[in-house]
């Protein structure tokens, strides 16, 4: 925002803020987001708390939605459909893909509307934006474990062990949030001067859905059409994880390679221009 | 230079009108873009250098320079829409200056946001957390106020409710609580945000004059006169954004008294303000009775005249006549025209003609208020309209005894008793 250097005078360490106009692209200021990391536990954890107040099933629908969409998928697209799954059977083959999505989705969803949420905040208290939109891809991470706890469930019951590959988990964990951040950021900017971005969102979720590998794999395209594919983000995340669960024989290396770089450049392009936008945000929200 | 806690230089903010309030929608973006093309090309065919201009925009403030030392208490005054909230605003670092720069030595708090960051479903002891985190706290220094907190705000049996459930005055506390105990170095405070009932904010202005009596800056943004010359030591004046008094508090409430009423006028130019045959040449309040009979202002309880001078340059068949009275906080006291009243005030003749308007026992409590004259013709379009003007009301024992003044309200009910009834009747 305003603050172009932040120095301590060497006597009274006060700080002394300097406020004047940006210009331009600025600095994203990593530092003085980790100086209010406290600020962003507290809002995760109140996006957690107040998730599943007053509703009756509570977070057990962080495990019904993925459980009914996989009884869904597998019904048309595994029985009717007969779409291949990668020699796995088709339950897990599409649960595996639907809990990192989900978390994508919700991630993508809430960050997106979380600034113009917020506008009581940030039309009256100073602290670092870029908060909002990570606390509310953070919270997620609940109702993903949760979601994890069933896909396990369903593992050991289809007898599916991971094997060593499974220590790759976390990092595909990591691309999907790197993904939903990146997202968010440029919805979330955006949607505080258009707010065309509230009825373009479940629209790009649904759209981005058909177009990620979940309800069949990504094996069905020839390379080099399939590391292209990867450009796609969350193609690499569902490959990810199928290769690193349930070992799918398919191994996806270039697919995720082309992923990681493609949720890098959005993630960066995303907080720059955020942090762009975020001057006007008390001024437009 | 350690004593000087806040240096504002130049300092500037320009909005487009019209942009804050209401958001844009893709489709705007592509109208305006299609327009702005049409406009380019139209510009290229007709060889006219001239741009036109492409926004109306608005300096809400303009050209700010002040310095505030440790310590002191800096009163901000001005009439609604002067830049007040805005200064608050880019001090606080919630918006961006458009020119200029300024210098803020020390952590800043402020009594403007109150309540903003609780969340309805959370408790009373999650949402200090959270409030606090939000206004610059750390979690250690929360944990450590906490009980100080939750005594302030009278609120220890339902500390683990949702506020939701809490009443709103629970509620107030509990939020003013949190951000009373920010210990910031520099406070900025704005009453014209705060909310609640008169105790509350009493309860805010005893905070505000414990934290500048702890020798913290004070930035204290307020309509309420008695309350700036009681706990400012300076006072700057904003008047459409830019800085027109700066000096100690007295000046700059006397100042500011004296310009509300004249602001929009000089002395002696009343018939500017008139673009039809008729001017108002000159206005007095003059009491016409009481303890004092005055002959430039109102007394409270007593009947009081306010006295127009016209001059017509022909003859109108027919016009109406009206006033206002308003506070210097913009409320309107009283507003009325002759047609309401069912007066007709017949013709009216060429040359000088005076307009009396006669307030029986006048019900304002002492203090300066803001005169607003105007003349309409028969279609009611205004023929002359002269806004602020100066007028006064002075002391008087209006309740038999002791002299009051605004914080006794606006309105004086002359007359009022009190009395004790006994045996107490049956009121079945």
């Amino acid at each position: 925002m305003a603050v172009v250097a932040e120095t301590r005078a060497p006597a009274e360490a006060t700080p002394v803020i300097r406020i004047e106009p940006s210009r331009g692209w600025v600095s994203l200021k990593l530092r003085e987001l980790w100086e209010y990391r406290e600020l962003l536990y507290f809002l995760t954890w109140r996006d957690i708390k107040v998730r599943y107040k007053q509703t009756v099933l509570g977070a057990a629908w962080a495990i019904l939605q993925p459980f009914m969409t996989m009884v869904v998928f597998s019904l048309f697209f595994g029985r009717l459909a007969r779409i291949p799954s990668d020699g796995l059977p088709y339950p897990i083959f599409s649960l595996a893909g639907l809990v990192p999505w989900q978390f994508f989705a919700y991630g993508l969803n809430q960050s997106s509307n979380s600034l113009v949420g917020s506008a009581n905040l940030i039309k009256k208290v100073y602290f670092p934006r870029l908060t909002i939109p990570l606390s509310s891809v953070l919270a997620g991470a609940v109702d993903f474990a949760l979601a994890f706890a069933l896909l396990v469930a369903m593992m050991l019951f289809y007898g599916v062990r991971p094997g060593w590959q499974a220590l790759w988990l976390p990092a595909f964990f990591l691309l999907a949030f790197v993904t939903a951040l990146g997202v968010g950021l440029w919805l979330s900017a955006l949607n505080v001067e258009y707010r065309d971005v509230r009825y373009l969102v479940p629209f790009l979720v649904q759209f981005w859905m058909y177009a990620t590998p979940i309800a069949y794999p990504s094996s069905l395209l020839p390379e080099p059409w399939r590391t292209l594919y990867g450009l796609n983000p969350m193609a690499g995340v569902v490959e990810g994880f199928r290769w690193a669960l349930l070992g799918a024989r398919t191994r996806p290396g270039p697919l995720i390679a082309a992923s990681a770089l493609a949720s890098l450049i959005v993630l960066i392009t995303g907080a720059f221009y955020f942090r762009r936008m975020e001057k006007t945000f008390a001024d437009v929200v | 230079m350690s004593d000087i806690a806040i240096r504002v230089e130049g300092l500037g903010k320009r909005y487009r009108i019209g942009r804050q309030e209401r958001y844009r929608t893709l489709r705007d973006t592509l109208v305006e873009g299609a327009q702005r093309t049409v406009r380019t090309i139209r510009g290229w065919l007709s060889r006219d250098g001239r741009r036109e201009p492409d926004e109306q925009t608005i300096w809400a403030l303009k050209d700010v320079s002040f310095e505030v030392k440790r310590g002191e208490v800096l009163g901000i005054i001005g009439r609604n829409g002067a830049g007040k909230s805005t200064l608050l605003k880019i001090l606080s670092r919630v918006t961006e200056p458009t020119e200029g720069w300024a210098e803020v030595r020390g952590r800043v708090g402020s009594l403007l946001e109150v309540g903003t960051g609780f969340h309805p479903e959370l408790t009373g002891r999650e949402n200090i957390y959270l409030n606090g985190a939000i206004l610059g706290m750390k979690r250690a220094e929360i944990a450590r106020k906490f009980d100080e907190i939750v005594a302030f705000a009278e609120v220890e049996k339902f500390i683990d409710t949702p506020v939701k459930h809490y009443s709103s005055g629970m509620y107030l506390r509990l939020a003013f609580a949190v951000a009373a105990h920010l210990e910031p170095e520099i406070l900025l405070v704005d009453e014209v945000l705060a909310v609640g009932d008169a105790a509350f904010q009493k309860k805010c202005l005893g905070k505000m004059g414990e934290v500048a009596g702890e020798g913290r800056t004070v930035l204290f943004v307020s309509h309420n006169m008695a309350a700036v010359q009681v706990l400012c030591s300076k006072a700057v004046v904003l008047h459409k954004g830019q800085v027109v008094y700066g000096g100690g508090a007295e000046g700059a409430v006397a100042f500011y008294l004296d310009s509300f009423v004249r602001s929009e006028v000089d002395p002696g130019s009343f018939a500017e303000q008139c673009s039809g045959p008729v001017r108002i040449c000159s206005c007095r309040a003059r009491s016409l009775g009481g303890p004092m009979r005055s002959n430039s202002c109102l007394v409270p309880g007593y009947d009081g005249a306010i006295e127009i001078m016209l001059d017509s340059e022909n003859t109108l068949r027919r016009f109406s006549a009206g006033f206002s009275i308003r506070t210097a906080n913009d409320v309107v006291l009283t507003e009325l025209n002759s047609d309401e009243l069912g007066v007709d005030l017949g013709a009216l003749p060429r040359g000088r003609s005076l307009l009396v308007i006669t307030l029986p026992r006048v019900p304002y409590t002492p203090g300066t208020y803001a005169l607003t004259v105007w003349l309409r013709d028969c279609a009611r379009n205004f023929l002359c309209r002269v806004k602020d003007i100066r007028l006064d009301v002075c002391q008087a024992p209006i309740y038999g005894t002791s002299c009051v003044d605004h914080r006794f309200g606006l309105v004086a009910v002359p007359g009022v008793s009190m009395r004790l009834e006994l045996p107490a009747p049956d009121l079945d």
